[in-house]
């Protein structure tokens, strides 16, 4: 710890810290220009110049690359200062008048008109102020290695290798990021050439993926982390006080012993793209639900605005519903959550903008508690409600333009009417599928799927949260579609039951269990090999086989195998069987 | 009065019986022909079980277990689809056609399926008519055959 003196404040601080740090912590204001936490201080603009007295020595020097000492006298604001400050930014305002960040600087320096005229003077708002930043973060914290300066004096510039498009550029926005006038631009090539005014996704490589996430821990996007391409960065763990940020962590295989299983992997939302018709994918403006849901989110890429793609309010706003179920082409089942979360979407674009509402459905299923209620609500709202399956979402004919972007055809089947509805905005209500590796979590866990392909619960009304293999247990959409009061009360029932054996401490097994009789057993082995449970040991000693109850499930194979008949299922004996085909035959 | 063939039908307990009592329980109508031997799994009918079955009078035998990668023992089903080509094989010896013995996967939400072999093979047998197997005396024939 040395103790300095900034201006007329005393103040304790580690040696080796910057002036600049120092009188940040002291409360005192030194302008810069080229400085940033991000990179090691550059000292370019010399608009930190400060005057450190030492003993009677004096010297300028720049405030945010000097160590403290013991005992020296820092001023901030002294009149050489002061008259330093003023040149270096006098010459600066002099060659890029009109840029904000230099008039804002000169204004706070209390300069109105440069005295000087620059041969080189910029007149552009976006002018490059050399300033070094983004040559900085490019070398030092991207480590791409890209900018770099070229030539010297007034002909100085920011350039990239033989002034081409570079390869090692791994367009990270660094450099557009830092860039303090703007001079630098992103420029993103959309599909159709178009400027996308939002995209719905993370805006960061490290993110939480939503506010509500359990647990509520920001991830890596290691396709788009600048540490992942070039090892450079790291600004997030610098940032993060903890120590929490991990580079090296990998994904890791754990095992952990359990006596029971509850499966809620949940569902996959039905693609659209397939069905062309909708254009979703294709047109603007055309929305799935849950992207639709996050437009709708206060923390989501619209701050819970409702617009269009280029950034307007939609002046209607067409919601159709099941996108993919009830359909013989897709999915036969209803998705039963759509035409409350339809209802919920109309109500909110109500509330947010002053859209006409359209839905259009097949059979309106307001079927849950306080749900038709809400339905009548919606209407008193004004939402139109039309019923009829949608027949296909077009781009408007350039006569309908001042009305809406997009065209819905459709066939009111109460009215008897053909419509083609203008609407600025289409929400498609997707249909709830079972997800796509639902099948191999079906057979790890040897449990089956319902034909619509959720898992099918041991008995439909009996036993609606357990499954055919003990122990496991199902609950939520991975059962079958459901909302999220069902999926309360399903989880909690499966919770309960899981928990009752826990209670106990103990469980009972089916009695069905394979037995070897022991003075028939020939030790042959055969059925040793085909336990698929690796019940069935050779005792060694005896030469016959044995079977371990504990682990056997009594399926039988090894007991249709034994050559000798020395192997028994108990509840199914070779003579239980050999009776019930006799008795059948009566 | 017309022939009514009796088949024997062995289910695993985990797939093909659940799914038979789901075409029950979905009022599938479907032939009364087959009568159900519950096992626990399609791998624990023994071969004897089947040539006893066409011995004691059953003019067909149907096998039906859960489809490969669902068995509920993870790979019984594995075991009896090696099992039934070897018998088809040996009944053809005997006089029997093949087609009498069949192995079929139905899972346990497939009631409709279910429902579909039965009666297809229900209509096969038919066609091909009751079974005669010469019987040695000494085993004893079923009391009625129709």
């Amino acid at each position: 710890m040395v103790t300095i003196n900034i201006d007329a404040t005393r103040i304790e601080i580690d040696e080796d810290t910057t002036i600049l740090k120092a009188a940040e912590k002291a409360g005192i204001w030194i302008p810069t220009m080229c400085y940033s936490e991000y990179f090691e201080p550059y000292g370019v603009c010399r608009l930190c110049s400060v005057e450190v007295v030492r003993g009677k020595r004096s010297r300028i020097v720049t405030a945010c690359n000097y160590p403290v000492r013991e005992g020296i006298t820092v001023l901030t604001n002294s009149e050489k200062v002061k008259w330093i400050r003023k040149i270096i930014m006098e010459l600066t305002f002099s060659r890029w008048p009109n840029v904000k960040v230099v008039r804002e600087m000169a204004e706070k320096l209390g300069i109105e008109k440069p005295r000087f005229v620059s041969l080189e003077r910029d007149e552009a708002e976006d002018a490059c102020i050399l300033c070094g930043m983004c040559v900085n973060m490019c070398n030092e914290v991207v480590k791409a290695g890209v900018l770099g300066f070229a030539n010297v004096g007034i002909k100085r510039e920011v350039v990239l290798p033989f002034n081409e498009r570079s390869d090692r550029c791994i367009v990270c926005g660094a450099c557009v990021y830092v860039c303090p006038t703007g001079h630098i631009k992103t420029v993103i090539e959309d599909y159709k050439g178009k400027k996308p005014e939002f995209t719905l996704g993370p805006k960061t490589a490290i993110y939480v993926p939503t506010l509500q996430a359990v647990p509520r821990i920001p991830v890596i996007d290691t396709n788009s982390c600048i540490h992942f391409k070039t090892g450079g960065c790291e600004i997030c763990a610098k940032v993060c006080e903890p120590n929490a940020i991990n580079y090296e962590m990998q994904d890791e295989i754990v095992e952990i012993d359990v006596g029971q299983i509850l499966i809620s992997t949940g569902f996959d939302l039905f693609d659209a793209s397939p069905m062309a018709q909708y254009g979703y994918g294709r047109l603007d403006n055309v929305y799935s639900s849950l992207e639709f849901e996050m437009m709708l989110n206060s923390t989501g890429p619209t701050s819970g605005k409702v617009l269009t793609k280029d950034g307007k309010e939609p002046r209607s706003v067409a919601i159709i519903h099941c996108i993919g179920s009830r359909d013989v082409n897709h999915h036969p089942y209803c998705s039963r959550v759509c035409c409350m979360y339809a209802l919920k979407y109309a109500h909110l674009v109500h509330d947010r903008t002053s859209a006409a509402i359209y839905q259009f459905y097949i059979d309106m299923r307001a079927f849950g508690k306080g749900y038709e209620e809400f339905y009548v609500r919606i209407l008193d709202e004004g939402v139109k409600v039309i019923r009829g399956k949608v027949a296909e979402v077009v781009e408007a004919m350039s006569s309908q333009k001042d009305e809406g972007l997009l065209s819905v055809r459709c066939e009111d089947t109460l009215a008897g009417k053909l419509l083609d509805i203008p609407v600025d905005m289409v929400v498609l209500c997707n249909a709830i599928e079972p997800r796509r590796d639902s099948d191999a979590v079906r057979r790890l866990f040897s449990i089956s799927k319902s034909p619509d392909g959720f898992f099918l619960e041991r008995h439909p009304k009996l036993d609606p949260t357990s499954t055919m293999t003990d122990g496991v247990y199902i609950a939520g959409c991975a059962q079958g579609p459901k909302d999220i009061p069902d999926t309360v009360a399903q989880a909690s029932s499966a919770a309960a039951r899981m928990l009752s054996f826990i209670a106990k401490g103990e469980v009972e097994i089916e009695p069905v269990r394979a037995m070897v009789q022991e003075e028939y057993c020939s030790g042959c082995k055969i059925c040793n090999g085909l336990c698929p449970y690796s019940a069935i040991e050779f005792l060694e000693d005896k030469k016959i086989s044995h079977v371990n109850e504990a682990l056997c499930k009594g399926c039988g194979t090894c007991v249709a195998a034994c050559p000798s008949s020395a192997m028994t299922g108990h509840g199914f004996t070779d003579k239980q069987i050999l009776a019930e085909i006799e008795g059948l035959m009566v | 009065m017309a022939f009514e063939p009796k088949i024997i039908g062995f289910l695993c307990n985990w797939c093909s019986y659940t799914g038979a009592d789901l075409a029950g329980v979905s009022r599938i109508k479907s032939a009364p022909n087959v009568r159900v031997i519950r096992t626990m799994c399609s791998g624990r009918v023994d071969p004897s079980f089947i040539l006893k079955a066409f011995q004691l009078g059953a003019d067909g035998v149907v096998v039906m277990g859960c489809h490969l990668g669902d068995c509920h023992y993870q790979e019984g089903n594995y075991k009896t689809i090696r099992r039934i080509p070897f018998l088809k094989r040996l009944i053809r010896e005997f006089g029997i056609d093949p087609r009498r013995l069949r192995l079929e996967w139905v899972s346990a939400s497939e009631g409709d399926q279910f429902a579909k072999i039965v009666n297809e093979m229900t209509e096969e047998i038919r066609k091909l008519g009751p079974l005669k197997l010469y019987i040695h005396s000494e085993i004893r024939q079923p009391a009625a055959h129709a």
